[in-house]
């Protein structure tokens, strides 16, 4: 592995004796790269941009500097002290912070920004700094090596491998793929079966216990720790646009671009340049933002992509019929699913007001009623995505309504959107292989990989896999849709107007693939306006209207009832 | 327990750093509620504003509110120019941040670069004049800021409910679409818009100059507590960061008379971070 031998050739070079200056310079690299990799695998990977790395390195570095120099703990011991340190602080903040929905974006990076200024303040005025800094020049510097610039620069070189190759692996993973979906679109993640939660937390708590051995390490380097200095700007400044430079979704990317940055900032680092290369680390930030902002390794993955799409997708196995088979032949119409008195409300406006009904194994079912009855909210409950005031919601006996989306996800329920919400970042195939890797069946990335090509099969959309979802149209959006509901191998599958802006002749074939999804033992349940699709495809419709259900029985029947009538088209004043 | 004199004392201390907050954070709340982009280089403008106010008291002799009426049509300029450029280049909200982080960075550095890292200090010919109301002294420059702080956001509350393009932004502001349906040309809105909110930063960087020590890197100790100021007051209303910028300024002042003055901070972040968690909506 090219990292391996990269990793032992640095590791050499103290002993080459090269001038002071030299190693220290290389240990700023590999702490750069250390401070940047270990933001980008929260930050980068699922887009919670953290404005507080410096709080974490911050945290670290105190931690060292206490036990160190004034309870006079071995330096070395300091160090997995310094990072649990850091990563308890960042999973305490997290698991406040992550619970609440408004807590994203903008907000996330102002609250971490906040945290960093809180805890200088503390440190500041606490016996852990008090003021006048902590002084580490009596601290021993384990003789690991020869000299102990060549220790310190060994320690930074640790590090920062382990950054980079901690890294390497949650993208490989499928820990990554979980965040780089919770990146484009946390709400459709969770519901797709990821622990949203806990991988944000798993994220945080990695970044920050990397964060904090690095800053325990850079302690010793910089020998005199004072606030100022520790918890300024520079930290959660350089590390976002070096991420951010080297392509924040890469695990390689925060390491290209931190090399870059320090090599550049060490170019200006003289009196009157210094000013001159702040400056322009701020023009960097601002060109790469508006014109680079997937970086410098997003450029080679597009030049990839665009190599790739030359060729047409390798179907994996059978045509079109070998889709495997989904859930239960239908034998006996057996109730799957229960909605028992059902209530939601929005501040005033109660969208679900005691909603009855039952879903049989094997049919489907449709769910009509005006605009603004509340279907698509009765599919946002079932499928986890809001939880109702009161009822039950029974999937074969298991109440569902205190249950968090992945959790619903992985008992057998899937959904589409009316406007559909792809994963913008990934390929079709990376979509659809992702609802396999989370749902039920929690394949591998090979496994997953491996069922998603025969759902994109299914649905005909074999040939784009390599395409991003921008570059479809919406026909091919909704089968898109379709096919990363499949994926999961969901008992129950709740299709929310589908057929909504296709053409009639793209309807029909709409309506051939619901059929031949229930053809291999799925369950739908399907939300339509088009009333002609609603009486040839469903065996039972249910109408709502108001938040409550009005009417229930064979389509033609239920559509002719007098009060369905009134509900859609409203009275007749004689 | 502290004399009943100090505490008063630090009551109105409070109070005049509230107005401070208040007028600081005008801008902020305007451009983040009505144009949804967040201006984190609102901060440097008005240090911008404080660096050019000392340099046009120092060098060309002018009385402050002189060198004052020169650098808000400036800065007004300068705003417009700056949403032009995001309008063209179509940063979002969240980009916006990023931007505005480096643009703060690159006039950090031009400040530092023109006036050097050393402390300034604007000899103000208002120095130390203050009135008095029985035992407590109330400096003339400090009631200024709040007067000219509660004008300013009262004159801009009355002019975005009373006018006609008050109430045209604020439609821009919640449904361009629709609004432009109906002849609000929001671009044009954003712009002036932009620039009332970089001239109100040239206002408070005027005042900033005659009250404190001037240093570039006193830009990035305002934005935590500003943001507070911002989001507990509600954004895009006028009058909220006067009113939440009072109420921290007494908080702060409170806290630093019953203990020491460093812990001050701990007040707006933490009320920050308890309003982010708690009651996110707001924002």
């Amino acid at each position: 592995m090219l990292l391996v031998a990269a990793g032992l050739a640095l590791a050499a070079v103290p002993a080459l004796e090269p001038p002071a200056f030299f190693e220290s310079l290389l240990y700023l690299v590999f702490h750069w790269i250390a401070l940047a990799t270990s933001w980008a695998i929260l930050s980068g990977f699922s887009g919670y941009f953290s404005f507080g790395h410096g709080a974490f390195f911050g945290a670290g570095m105190y931690t060292t500097a206490t036990l160190a120099a004034t309870y006079g703990v071995p330096f070395l011991w300091t160090l997995p002290a310094a990072g649990a340190v850091a990563a308890l602080l960042g999973v305490g903040i997290g698991a406040v912070v992550f619970r609440v929905r408004r807590l994203r974006g903008e907000l996330f990076a102002l609250l971490t920004m906040a945290v960093t200024f809180v805890l200088a303040t503390v440190v500041l005025n606490t016996w852990i700094d008090g003021g006048p800094g902590v002084f580490l020049s009596a601290v021993e510097v384990p003789r690991i090596v020869a000299s102990p610039a060549s220790t310190i620069y060994l320690l930074g070189l640790t590090v920062a491998l382990a950054a980079v190759v901690a890294a390497w692996a949650v993208q490989r993973a499928r820990f990554g793929r979980g965040l780089f979906a919770i990146a484009d679109d946390e709400d459709v993640a969770e519901v797709l079966g990821v622990p949203t939660y806990r991988f944000k937390l798993v994220a945080f708590g990695v970044s920050c216990f990397l964060a904090g051995v690095t800053g325990g390490i850079h302690a010793l380097f910089v020998i005199y720790v004072t606030v100022a200095e520790t918890f300024s700007i520079t930290v959660p400044l350089y590390v976002v646009l070096m991420s951010v430079l080297g392509g924040a979704r890469h695990w390689l990317g925060p390491a290209i671009g931190a090399t870059f940055v320090t090599l550049l900032t060490f170019a200006f680092v003289g009196g009157e340049w210094a000013v001159v290369g702040r400056a322009a680390i701020g023009l960097t930030l601002i060109a790469v933002i508006l014109f680079l902002p997937e970086g410098i390794m997003g450029l080679t993955r597009r030049r990839e992509r665009g190599r790739a799409r030359g060729f047409p997708a390798i179907p994996a196995g059978a045509t079109s019929p070998g889709a495997p088979a989904l859930g239960i032949m239908p034998g006996s119409p057996r109730t799957m699913l229960v909605c028992r008195d059902v209530r939601k409300a929005f501040r005033g406006v109660q969208a679900l007001a005691g909603v009855d009904l039952e879903v049989r194994e094997g049919e489907i079912l449709g769910l009509v009623g005006p605009n603004g009855s509340g279907k698509s909210t009765l599919i946002n409950v079932v499928s986890g995505y809001y939880r109702p005031e009161a009822g039950r919601i029974l999937l074969d006996g298991r109440d569902l309504a205190r249950e968090s989306g992945h959790r619903i996800a992985r008992l057998g329920v899937a959904r589409t959107y009316q406007i559909p919400r792809p994963f913008s970042r990934l390929t079709v195939l990376d979509n659809v292989a992702l609802a396999a890797m989370f749902g039920p069946a929690v394949l591998d990335r090979a496994g997953a990989e491996r069922e998603a090509r025969r759902w994109l099969e299914f649905v005909g959309l074999a040939e784009r896999a390599q395409a991003l979802p921008s570059e479809l149209n919406l026909h091919q959006r909704k089968f898109l849709e379709l096919a990363r509901a499949l994926a999961a191998a969901p008992r129950l599958v709740l299709l929310d107007e589908v057929l909504s802006g296709l053409t009639p002749a793209e309807m029909a074939d709409a309506v051939a693939l619901v059929r031949r999804i229930r053809d291999r033992g799925a369950t739908i349940v399907f939300i339509e306006h088009v009333m002609r699709a609603v009486l040839d495809l469903t065996d039972r419709a249910v109408v709502l209207n108001y938040g409550q259900v009005i009417a229930e029985g064979r389509p033609r029947d239920v559509m002719r009832q007098p009060d369905v009538v009134v509900a859609y088209l409203g009275k007749i004043h004689a | 327990m502290p004399s009943l004199t100090l505490l008063g004392q630090s009551l109105l201390s409070g109070l005049f750093i509230g107005g401070l907050y208040g007028l600081f954070g005008l801008g902020l709340s305007l451009s983040w509620g009505l144009l949804r982009l967040i201006n984190l280089a609102h901060f440097a403008l008005i240090f911008l504003g404080a660096y050019l106010t000392y340099h046009l008291t120092t060098t060309a002799g002018l009385d402050p509110f002189l060198a004052l009426l020169v650098i808000a049509p400036t800065f007004f300029v300068l705003g417009v120019a700056l949403q032009a450029a995001f309008a063209r280049l179509g940063v979002g909200e969240f980009a916006s941040l990023l931007v505005t982080f480096g643009l703060t960075v690159v006039i950090e550095s031009v400040i530092q670069g023109i006036w050097t890292a050393d402390f300034r200090r604007l000899e103000s010919p208002y120095g130390t004049a203050a009135l008095r109301a029985g035992p407590l002294f109330l400096p003339v420059t400090e009631v200024l800021i709040l007067v000219a702080a509660a004008v300013l956001s009262v004159a801009t509350w009355a002019w975005l409910r009373y006018t006609y393009v008050g109430k045209a932004l604020r439609a821009g502001a919640e449904d361009p679409a629709i609004a432009a349906a109906f002849g609000v040309d929001h671009r044009r809105l954003a712009l002036l818009l932009s620039g009332l909110g970089a001239a109100y930063a040239g206002v408070a960087g005027t005042f900033v100059a005659l009250l404190y020590t001037l240093a570039p890197s006193q830009i990035y100790a305002w934005i935590g507590v500003v943001f507070a100021v911002v989001i507990i007051g509600g954004l895009g209303k006028p009058l909220g960061p006067l009113v939440a910028g009072i109420a921290i300024g007494i908080s702060e002042a409170i806290t630093m008379a019953l203990t020491a003055p460093s812990w001050a901070p701990l007040v707006s972040f933490t009320l920050l971070i308890l309003v982010l968690v708690l009651r996110p909506d707001r924002v």
